[in-house]
């Protein structure tokens, strides 16, 4: 069973509907027993990087998170929020990934529009969430703010300036763009992380 | 860089697609999931969907149809038509839709963008601008172009960014249904002024239409309706060619 964490930030749904494409079973809670006893946590995310971290703090859920040992998959400011520390609101995050979520800067020039909308490439990929996924392949992005290069990167994108667009420490897994919007490739992530990871 | 989106405009009355569709193999032509389905799996980018229904019964069935949508559908997804307030937003997320695009009621209401952006972030929300040539000057319409608002494009473009759209979609109204091409200029003044994404709209009849407004129009995205429904142009052969002609796309 996976854990969704329902901490009231926008698009839950997405996920859930991702999951059932691929038949997955999951419940969506804020409990942190049901949480500490699923076998894979996923923690979504559409919003702003300060109030979603609030939320997680007035639900209790900060440390439940940080103490996870099962897989637990982070999307977008989900991911963000287990960096150290965002741009956005100057927000304190739950430290899990050794690196910090700065903000990207639009230039006209060379083409870079913010926010990073779109479907762009990564490289550098590191298995076993990615496994099966090829060098370049595109993925679908949404975002303002991303965590900086890094040693825990297993894919790396760019707008603008490089960024992490994947990340991993442990049992703990990251990504920037959204796999539940990114098409079979997205949906493949999603297997990889419910088998492989 | 990210890619250059594709994106098929769908126009759904009463729960179904109303432009006409010759796609061979559809169980049941008209069916606003299935046509979205097939753009998906052919390399559509994202979809737009149109509600064009004008009764209280066929906005609720377009809910339903969002709800369909966003279980089927698995690259993202922009709504709309008829959305005025922040209960139509609230609704249409929660059916599933990734974002929403306002039109007529940001231009009678502009604080409308500033709401939904606050609430739902400005990724969710896509400022619609139809306009049309007036003495040499871009007015805003509305009203299928049969209204001219005393605003302009740019500043208009530029103050629903200011307020908090995710994106801009601009069709032309002196170009939409023409397939005569884009007016690339207007949208390279829009690009250069605007930090958000440029979506092209309307009057698309050819590949090397959507290609300019792609390099000359600086345009990060192009949507089209007819030349894809009616099989004018396949989405795939569209993505090679682009691709030949050295526009980043996804394959």
């Amino acid at each position: 069973m996976i854990a969704i964490v329902d901490y009231d930030t926008g698009n839950l749904c997405s996920v859930w509907n991702a999951l059932e494409r691929i038949g997955a079973k999951y419940v969506i809670t804020d409990n942190a027993e049901v949480i500490k006893n699923a076998d894979k946590v996923l923690l979504p995310g559409v919003g702003e990087a300060s109030s979603a971290m609030k939320k997680l703090h007035e639900r209790g859920l900060c440390e439940v998170i940080k103490n996870l040992t099962q897989p637990v998959l982070g999307i977008c400011i989900g991911m963000q929020l287990m960096c150290r520390s965002s741009e956005e609101g100057n927000t304190e995050c739950l430290g899990i990934f050794d690196t910090e979520v700065k903000r990207f800067y639009a230039d006209k020039k060379a083409g870079v529009k913010v926010p990073h909308m779109g479907w762009n490439e990564i490289h550098n990929i590191k298995t076993p969430l990615l496994d099966s996924i090829k060098e370049g392949e595109f993925l679908y992005f949404v975002h303002s703010f991303a965590p900086q290069m890094c040693d825990e990167a297993i894919a790396t994108s760019e707008n603008g300036m490089h960024f992490a667009a994947a990340l991993n420490k442990g049992n703990f897994y990251g990504t920037q763009f959204h796999p539940e919007k990114s098409g079979s490739i997205g949906e493949l992530i999603l297997k990889n992380f419910i088998e492989k990871c | 860089m990210v890619a250059k989106r594709i994106i098929p405009c769908l126009d759904v009355k009463d729960g179904r697609t109303v432009k006409g569709v010759n796609f061979v193999g559809l169980k049941e032509v008209g069916d606003a999931v299935e046509l979205g389905c097939r753009y998906a799996q052919e390399g559509a980018d994202e979809l737009v969907y149109l509600d064009i229904s004008a009764t209280v019964e066929g906005r609720k069935t377009f809910t339903s149809l969002v709800e369909r949508i966003a279980q089927n559908i698995n690259i993202p997804f922009t709504v709309g038509g008829g959305i005025s307030t922040l209960d139509d937003a609230a609704r249409l997320l929660d059916a599933g839709a990734d974002k929403i695009s306002i039109n007529s009621a940001a231009v009678a209401n502009p604080d409308i963008i500033d709401q939904i952006a606050a609430k739902y972030g400005s990724q969710f929300l896509v400022l619609a601008i139809d306009a049309k040539q007036i003495d040499g000057i871009w007015r805003i319409t509305t009203h299928g172009g049969n209204k001219i608002v005393d605003k302009e494009l740019i500043s208009w473009a530029y103050e629903g960014q200011e307020r908090g759209a995710g994106e801009i979609l601009f069709t032309s109204m002196d170009h939409d249904g023409t397939k005569n091409g884009y007016p690339c200029e207007t949208y390279a003044a829009l690009s250069d002024k605007l930090s958000i994404p440029i979506i092209a709209s309307g009057g698309a009849g050819s590949i090397d239409d959507i290609v300019k407004v792609l390099t000359e129009g600086k345009a990060d995205a192009a949507l089209a309706a007819s030349i894809f429904h009616y099989g004018e142009v396949k989405i795939a052969d569209l993505k090679q060619e682009l691709q030949k002609r050295n526009i980043k796309v996804r394959l």
